[in-house]
């Protein structure tokens, strides 16, 4: 598990069009050896998954050229109280998943 | 190799301006943060917490701060409480000279003497993330207070140590502090453009460093722009340079966690 922060509205109404942000730290090695450069093997996130209540609602796959500790927003509709979830999963498969509740009386 | 490709390049920058004389009496009268001169951009991703990069290693000073450690079994929390109270305003007045061992201490260097004296575990390492941690977290408790350092009593002999630092010229090029961050503040190095060199958001996120680094990191990054024999992280030299830049910025606000190039 990996510091991660998610930025997510409390509340927000049935129907309503919330922004979630959220921020990884991962080095995010590109794997690119230059001549003298970096000979560290890739490291990246490659996939980034996000359920809310259950459901996924967005999904991403990072390419070596991301910069380090990567940065997502999107919006999405509000429609039921409920947690949005990320997975983020690297090369070396470890996976890190944070939680928000989203609720929407 | 490449450190020494941008010193070169900043030595090219600079071939003419260093044959004209008496820049660095030019000193600008008034200080403006490293953060006025960033883009709209960044400017906007430093003042947005939920996009800002250095919040990540807050939030991990802020466990750090909640976690016994070492012998005694203690954390942050048990002796300080609520960091948001106790710590609020501690970093506007570091370095400040450690009553007891009459040394001069930046947060870095507090937070680890509580650490080896007070929770009797390992000192943590410069640039580590839990030290960027805890002194970001800490830092972060003084974000918007002006900085208000003392530079009297015990402290006065290193603020004139850094003083003099800045002001002397070194390296191969031969250039003091003062002549890039006073003579020149505004204008541009390559792509950068030069600030008045105050230092009051770190540890900051560099872009160059893709992570959390220390303000003694980027005195090294501009000693070595100087071809200067550069510092150890935590070196008296750098302490004292540290306590004349916050004497030089009182009362400009602290950024913690700031945002740079
Ligand atoms: C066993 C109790 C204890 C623990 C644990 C402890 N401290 Fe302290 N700390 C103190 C005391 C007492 C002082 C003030 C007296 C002194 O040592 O100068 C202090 C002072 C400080 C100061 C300076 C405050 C100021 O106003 O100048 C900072 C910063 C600090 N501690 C940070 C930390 C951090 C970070 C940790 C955890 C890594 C920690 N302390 C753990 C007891 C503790
Ligand atoms: C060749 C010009 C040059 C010299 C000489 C130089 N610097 Fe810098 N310095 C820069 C540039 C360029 C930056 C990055 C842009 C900025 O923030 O000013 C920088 C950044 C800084 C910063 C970070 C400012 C911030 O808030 O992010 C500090 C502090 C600093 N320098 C202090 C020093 C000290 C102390 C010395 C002398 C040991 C020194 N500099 C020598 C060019 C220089």
């Amino acid at each position: 598990m990996r510091p991660a922060r998610i930025v997510v509205p409390e509340t927000a109404k049935v129907g309503e069009i919330v922004e979630i942000k959220a921020l990884i730290q991962h080095p995010m090695v590109t794997g690119h050896t230059a001549a003298g450069a970096n000979t560290e093997p890739r490291d990246i996130i490659h996939t980034l998954t996000v359920t809310y209540d259950g459901a996924e609602i967005f999904r991403a796959d990072f390419m070596p050229g991301i910069a380090a500790n990567p940065y997502v927003a999107f919006t999405t509709v509000a429609t039921v109280t409920g947690d949005i979830v990320f997975t983020w999963t690297d090369d070396k498969s470890e996976v890190t998943t944070a939680a928000r509740t989203l609720r929407v009386p | 190799m490449k450190g020494w490709r941008t010193g070169l390049a900043i030595g090219l920058a600079l071939a003419v301006w260093r044959s004209s004389p008496g820049l660095a009496e030019e000193a600008s009268p008034s200080l403006h943060p490293a953060t006025e001169y960033l883009s709209t951009g960044m400017k906007a991703e430093q003042a947005d917490l939920a996009r800002n990069r250095g919040m990540l290693w807050v939030d991990q000073g802020a466990a750090l701060w909640r976690q016994a450690q070492g012998v005694a079994g203690k954390a942050c929390a048990d002796c300080h409480g609520e960091a948001e109270a106790s710590m609020r305003g501690v970093a506007a007045r570091y370095p400040a000279v450690d009553a007891t061992s009459n040394r001069l201490l930046n947060l870095e260097g507090r937070i680890n003497q509580c650490r080896t004296t007070r929770q009797q575990a390992q000192a943590l390492a410069y640039e580590s993330n839990e030290l960027l941690g805890l002194t970001a977290f800490i830092a972060y408790q003084s974000r918007g207070l002006p900085v208000n350092v003392a530079t009297g009593g015990p402290a006065q002999p290193y603020v004139e140590a850094g003083r003099k630092l800045w002001n002397e010229r070194q390296g191969q090029l031969n250039l003091a502090c003062a002549q890039c961050h006073e003579a020149k503040a505004g204008h541009k190095l390559r792509g950068d453009t030069i600030s008045s060199g105050v230092g009051t958001g770190y540890p900051v996120y560099r872009l160059e460093w893709q992570g959390m680094g220390s303000l003694h990191r980027r005195l090294r990054a501009c000693q070595l722009g100087v071809r200067a024999i550069q510092f150890d992280q935590g070196a008296p030299e750098y302490l004292a340079l540290e306590l004349y830049l916050a004497s030089r910025a009182a009362g400009l606000p602290i950024e913690t966690p700031a945002l740079r190039r």
